[in-house]
Parts: structure tokens; sequence; C-alpha cells
């Protein structure tokens, strides 16, 4: 392997670790902040000992959304510097906005949030928590925009070899980004709602009381909308596709040549007819390009290279992303229904799923979007392989794969340890008022 | 404009170095100021609630960089591979071991955290030192005496905010460390700080340090030295002004002599104008940074005046 590939498994390696921890912080902290608010209004305690329990598993697990990320910001220099430079102009204005605009804010109220329980009056204390989620939800759409930049560029020109902005404004309302950030937030929030889900089917199992039902009934609701939305949202990703980048889509459904009204085939051996095309049109004649035709256009456009992603990946992961989603939101739908009196023990135990189900298709989702978009890394602009740090060894690249995914690998460990751990614990018996009960702060 | 975007990206690293530098030393000092699980709870609290907001000011100050001077950011990343990684991994690690040791059970986990929070803050201490050391002058040597000269600083910065920030035998033991640290810092920043102003060296023929850059290395000089002073006589508060003072002069100077050439020995053709992006991106990045960072400083501010109080032991063990 070549400096080119290793740097690409440790993007991807990084990146889909890094997602691993993100969609949590985005949609448990929202979860959160509500159930606060919940006992903010009732006093009612078990609200306040929900807060407490799913808020320090938001903690765990924000901490290593924070480390990880790091990660990001830093491997764009490192191993792509002909990308950076390139781009810098344009996509590092959404990333800094993001730490001026979002990161700070999370940050810094989060901090206030975890150790102002007794000093900060009860309502200053619950916005500092809204402030620290409406931050992480900021900072997704500031990346999902430098993302979408990248799949379609626009606002910008080229002079002398490196892109240049032009339109601010145009780069932050990418119609590709309008589209990819309520479905990836509102994808975010489907995670973290089956997370609390599979939390409370596991406690009611064990025979816990009513306060599991109550928060399972909010995580119910929470997921079934974000699915719902996550749906709609991937069906405007869908004509996109089409229109700006015709060979992803052909790629998830290996559709070879131009086709009028062509099928889908949700497994091998089985299709649809016109379905791919009414997803991509909204029209079941509409004609979806193919992989074999575009590859010749864009080689009488950009010049002779294979311009072929990976298709079993993007092909097998677009169908993991919809099977698993759409069964993630259906467990929620049905979840709605049945849990109106009390919850049936076969339902607490078939939620269990909504942990992983939404897991494999949101990481899917962006297998099929990121390696869909190869081997360009900013479509029609700059190839992968022009974007890789020309000045850094393939030895320098193999050591740092391997510390990542070494430590990585250890922290993943201690995340679960620490994760089933306390979801095992007991918040009504041992309640944890403050971090260091031990600690006063005065003067 | 292109000057102006310098002087933000020099100020935010001015305010990290500044407020991590003290986190960074907090943590490196666990050890040898602590005795008991207690007291390391006690030393630790005093950063709990902020270390993170400080560490935004790294990814502030990286992102800034790449949006504004995309070249010089590339450049800066790739060419220090390895202690860049080396970096995040000990970032990685003090920020995992920091907010975790609360929420582990059993003194031996805690141990690992607080191992984790020890090493990857010397760790990164060190390192930031030795990057910016060689950046500017090239030379292995350089980038030890800048390694030491940064950790040396942190840890003092680290051992007076200790003492500001507590009460007891983790306050008396901090301001030994601090003492002892000074001793220490000081001949080393004799060394090193004269070296800064003039190590820039600009194609241009007949350049010469700014006097200003002097004026700056000078007054590190002086305020590193009344920092030491003012511990010796109690005044906490003073001292940690001062010691914040001798990291912003420090950092100062670094970023006025990689003025104009921003990769001195990497890329010596390089300039401030030719790594930048262009004036309608400049432009647009001032917008949103005239209009978030008041907001930024004012509630990073507040949270330090919620925080302000010493943190003390209930029942001292």
């Amino acid at each position: 392997m070549d400096a080119l590939d290793l740097a690409r498994w440790q993007f991807g390696v990084t990146t889909v670790y890094h997602f691993l921890f993100v969609p949590l912080t985005i949609g448990l902290g929202v979860f959160v902040a509500g159930l606060q608010t919940a006992w903010h209004r009732t006093g009612k305690q078990d609200y306040l000992t929900l807060t407490k329990f799913f808020g320090k598993l938001f903690l765990i697990n924000f901490a290593m959304g924070v480390v990880t990320g790091l990660v990001q910001e830093f491997q764009f220099g490192m191993n792509w510097s002909e990308y950076s430079t390139f781009v810098g102009d344009v996509f590092g204005a959404p990333l800094a906005m993001e730490a001026l605009l979002a990161f700070f804010l999370e940050s810094t109220f989060l901090g206030l949030w975890i150790f102002g329980w007794d000093r900060l009056p009860k309502r200053i204390h619950l916005a500092c928590l809204w402030a620290a989620v409406i931050g992480s939800n900021l900072s997704a759409y500031f990346i999902l925009a430098a993302n979408a930049w990248m799949k379609h560029p626009v606002g910008y020109e080229v002079v002398g070899g490196r892109a240049r902005m032009t339109d601010l404004w145009a780069v932050l309302t990418n119609a590709t980004a309008l589209a990819q950030v309520p479905h990836v937030v509102a994808g975010a929030f489907v995670v973290a709602g089956g997370f609390v889900l599979a939390v409370c089917g596991y406690r009611l199992l064990r025979g816990d009381g009513p306060m599991w039902r109550a928060a399972l009934r909010g995580a119910l609701v929470m997921t079934a909308l974000a699915g719902v939305a996550v749906a709609l949202t991937g069906d405007t990703s869908g004509r996109l596709l089409a229109e700006q980048q015709p060979m992803k889509l052909a790629a998830a459904e290996g559709l070879r040549h131009d086709t009028a009204g062509a099928a889908f085939s949700p497994v091998p051996g089985i299709e649809v007819p016109g379905l791919l095309s009414l997803l991509a049109h909204h029209d079941p004649g509409a004609t979806v390009q193919g992989i074999d035709d575009i590859q010749s256009r864009y080689t009488a456009a950009f010049g002779p290279a294979d311009y072929v992603p990976n298709l079993p990946v993007v092909y097998w992961s677009f169908r993991v992303m919809v099977v698993f989603g759409l069964a993630a939101i259906g467990l929620s739908l049905l979840g709605l229904w049945v849990t109106r009196r009390k919850v049936p023990r076969w339902y607490a135990r078939g939620v269990l799923l909504a942990l992983p189900l939404p897991f494999l298709a949101i990481i899917s989702g962006w297998l099929l979007s990121e390696i869909g978009r190869q081997p360009w890394t900013v479509q029609g602009e700059l190839l992968t392989a022009a974007s890789v740090s020309p000045g850094v060894t393939a030895t320098e690249v193999a050591i740092s794969l391997a510390v990542f995914t070494l430590l990585y690998g250890l922290l993943a460990i201690a995340e679960g340890v620490l994760l089933v751990r306390h979801v095992r614990s007991r918040p009504e018996k041992t309640p944890d008022p403050q971090p260091m009960p031990e600690l006063s702060l005065m003067y | 404009m292109i000057t102006v975007w310098f002087v933000v990206i020099a100020f935010l690293w001015t305010g990290y170095f500044v407020l991590e530098g003290f986190d960074f030393g907090v943590g490196a000092l666990l050890p040898f100021v602590t005795r008991t699980p207690a007291e390391r709870a006690q030393a630790v609290a005093t950063i709990g609630p902020v270390w993170d907001g400080n560490e935004v000011w790294l990814v502030t100050a990286v992102g800034s960089m790449f949006a504004a001077f995309p070249a010089w950011y590339s450049g800066f990343l790739s060419a220090f591979y390895l202690p860049m990684l080396l970096i995040v991994v000990a970032l990685i690690i003090r920020g995992v071991g920091l907010e975790w040791r609360g929420k582990v059970h059993g003194p031996r986990e805690v141990a690992l955290c607080d191992a984790g929070l020890v090493g990857g803050s010397a760790l990164a201490a060190f390192l930031w030192g030795a990057v910016f050391g060689g950046l500017l002058l090239g030379s292995a040597r350089a980038a030890v005496l800048g390694g030491i000269l940064s950790l040396g600083m942190a840890v003092l910065h680290g051992a007076v905010f200790l003492a500001l920030k507590t009460t007891g035998p983790v306050r008396a033991r901090a301001r030994t460390a601090a003492l002892l640290t000074s001793v220490a810092a000081i001949p080393v920043a004799a060394v090193a700080l004269p070296s800064l102003p003039g190590a820039s060296a600009p194609a241009a023929p007949g350049w010469a340090a700014s006097p200003w850059l002097w004026a700056a290395a000078v007054a590190a000089m002086a305020t590193l030295a009344s920092a030491a002073a003012l511990t010796w006589r109690r005044r906490e508060a003073w001292a940690f002004a001062a010691t914040a003072a001798t990291i912003a002069l420090t950092t100062a100077t670094v970023f006025g002599a990689l003025h104009p050439a921003p990769l001195p020995g990497l890329a010596p053709g390089l300039t401030v104008a030719s790594a930048a992006s262009a004036p309608y991106t400049l432009t647009m990045l001032t917008w949103i940074a005239a209009l978030a960072l008041p907001g930024v400083l004012a509630y990073q501010s507040w949270t330090y005046w919620i925080f302000r109080k010493r943190v003390i032991l209930r029942h001292p063990q």
C-alpha cells in the first residue's frame, strides 16, 4: 500500500469511529435537555433521576466525540495537504465558523452544566444545557455544509490552481447541504432515540419501575418523528444525487447504462420496475444515467481516468442504510402503538435491536456518501489521488494509522465497559447528585 | 486584511497557550502536589469546568489557519507529521482521562485515568514548544529547547494557578512547585528567548528583527522573573497574571518572528501574503469573527466568574 491508500484507510477508520459518538452527542443531548426541562416544569423526582442517568451516558460519550474530533481537524493538513491548500479558501470557512459559532458554545456551556448543578440558579443551569445542545446541532450544520461542498462545489472559482470563494451564502445554502443537514441530524436523533429505547427496554426487562416506561415513550416519540424526517429528506437527497452526482446513484444500483424507466432491486434478483427512476426524478419513466455511460462522458470532460467508485461497497451500503434504517423507524412506530398502556415483554426484548440498527444504517449512509464520491475529493475539480500530502511518506502514514487503530480500539473497549456498567447500575438507589461530593467550592 | 488575519491567528494561539497552559500545568503537576485521592480530585476540580472550553481555542486557531492561510496550515501540519500525531494522541489521552476519572470505579481505574492526564498534559505541553521551536529555527536543539521552555512555562503557570485556586496542603505544595519550576525555567528562558526575535530570515536583504519583537522578548523575561518574585511574596493573583503575560508575550514573539515568512525553514519562499486566502474570504471571516469573538470572550469570562472561588476539601483527609 502506498501513502495514498494508507491515508484513505486512516481517514475512513478515524471518521467512522468519530461518527459513532457524534450522533449520540447530537440526539442524546437534546433528549437529556428535554428530561431536565420536564423536571423543571413538573418537579417530579423521576425526571431528575433520568436526567442524571442519561446525562452521565451522554458525558461518557461526549468526551470521546470531542477528542476524536481533534484528529479530523489535524489530518486534513497532515495527510491531505494538497487538498487543504486547494480548498482551504472555501472549505476552511465553515470549519472556522463551526469553531467560533458552535464548538465554543457547546464546550463552554457543557462545562457550566456539568459543574453548575449547585452553583447556578435552576433556570440558568437548564439554559446552559440547551445552549450546549444548540451548539452541537449548529456544529453539525457547519461541518455538513463543508462536506456538502466536496460533493457539489458552489460559490467559488478556481484561480491559480486554488479554489477561491466568491459567495459564502451560496456555500452555506448549498442545495446539497440543505438536503443532507436535516437527513443526517434526523438520523442522529434516530440513533440516539434507539440508544435510549434499548436502554429502557433492558431496564424494563429487568423489572425496573414505571419511570423507564415514561423514558421509553419519550424516546419513541423522538425516534418516530426523526424517522419520518429521515425518510422524507432521504427522498430529497436521492433526487439531488441524480442531478449532482449521477455516478454515485448509478453505483448504488449497479446500473450499467443510461436507462429509461430504471428498476430498483431491494436485493439482487428482485427488481421493482421504474422505482429507481421514480426515486431519482419522481417519474417512473425518466432516464437514469448508467455507470459506463457516465464513465465515457467524464473521460471526455476531465480526461482519461477511472471514475467508477468501489461498486460492491456502494451497492451494499445503500441497501444496509435503507433496510436497517426503515427497520428502526418501523420499530419505533410500532412501539408508539403497542406501548400505549404498558410495555409488552416481547417489545421490550425486540427494542434492544433499536441500538445496533440505526448505527449500522447511519454508518452505511456515510460509506455510501463518501465512497460513492470517489475518485473525487471535490466532485469535478480535484481527484483523491491528487489530494494527498506529497512530502509525507507511506511509513509515516502507516505509523499514524497503526497508532490510531490501536488507541481507538483500547478506548472503544473502555467506553463500552463504562457505558454498560452505568446502564446496569441502579440510579434509583444510588443517586449521584454531584460529580465530587466530598468537594465544595467556596472562598 | 492579510495582516489582520495573521494577528487574529496569533491571538487565537496566544489564547490557547495562556488558557490551556495552566490546565496542562495542573495535569502535569498532579503527582507532585497531591498525596490523597481527595486532593487529586480537588486539584482536578480547578480545571474541570474550563479545560474543554480552553481546548476549543486550539480548534479555532487551527480551523482559522485552514480558512485564512491554507498553505500555511497544510505545510505546517504535514511537515511536523509525527510530532503532530503525538500531540493529538496526547490530547486524546488527557481529555479522556480528565473526563472519565470521575466516572470509573475503584482506585486502579482512577489511577489509570490520572496517568493519562499527567502524561498527556506533560507531553502536549512539551511538544507544542518543540514544534514551534523547530518551525522557527529548524534545528533539533531549538526543538528540544523550545519543548523544555514551553513545558516549564506551562508547569509554572499551572502551579501558580493551583496555588490561586486551592487551599490547604495542595496550595502550599503548589507554591513550592512554582518556586522550584521558576528556578529551572528562568535560565532556560534566558537562553531560548533571545534566539526568537531574529529567528525568521526572510529573503529580503537587509532585514532585521523589529525592535518590537525584542521588546516583547525582554518583557517576557521580565514577567517570568516577576512571577517568581510574586509567588515568593504570596501574591498569587498577580503571579498568575505574570505567568499569563509571560506565555502571551512569548507566543507573540514567536508569531512576530513568523511574519512575513510563516514556514521559514520549510518553505522560505512562502509569505503570509502568498499563503493567504482571497480578500473576499478574509472579509467574510472578519465579519464572522467580529460577531462571534466578543460573545465567546463574554461567556467564557462568565464561566471563570462562576467558578472564581477556591476549591476546598470539605472533609480533608
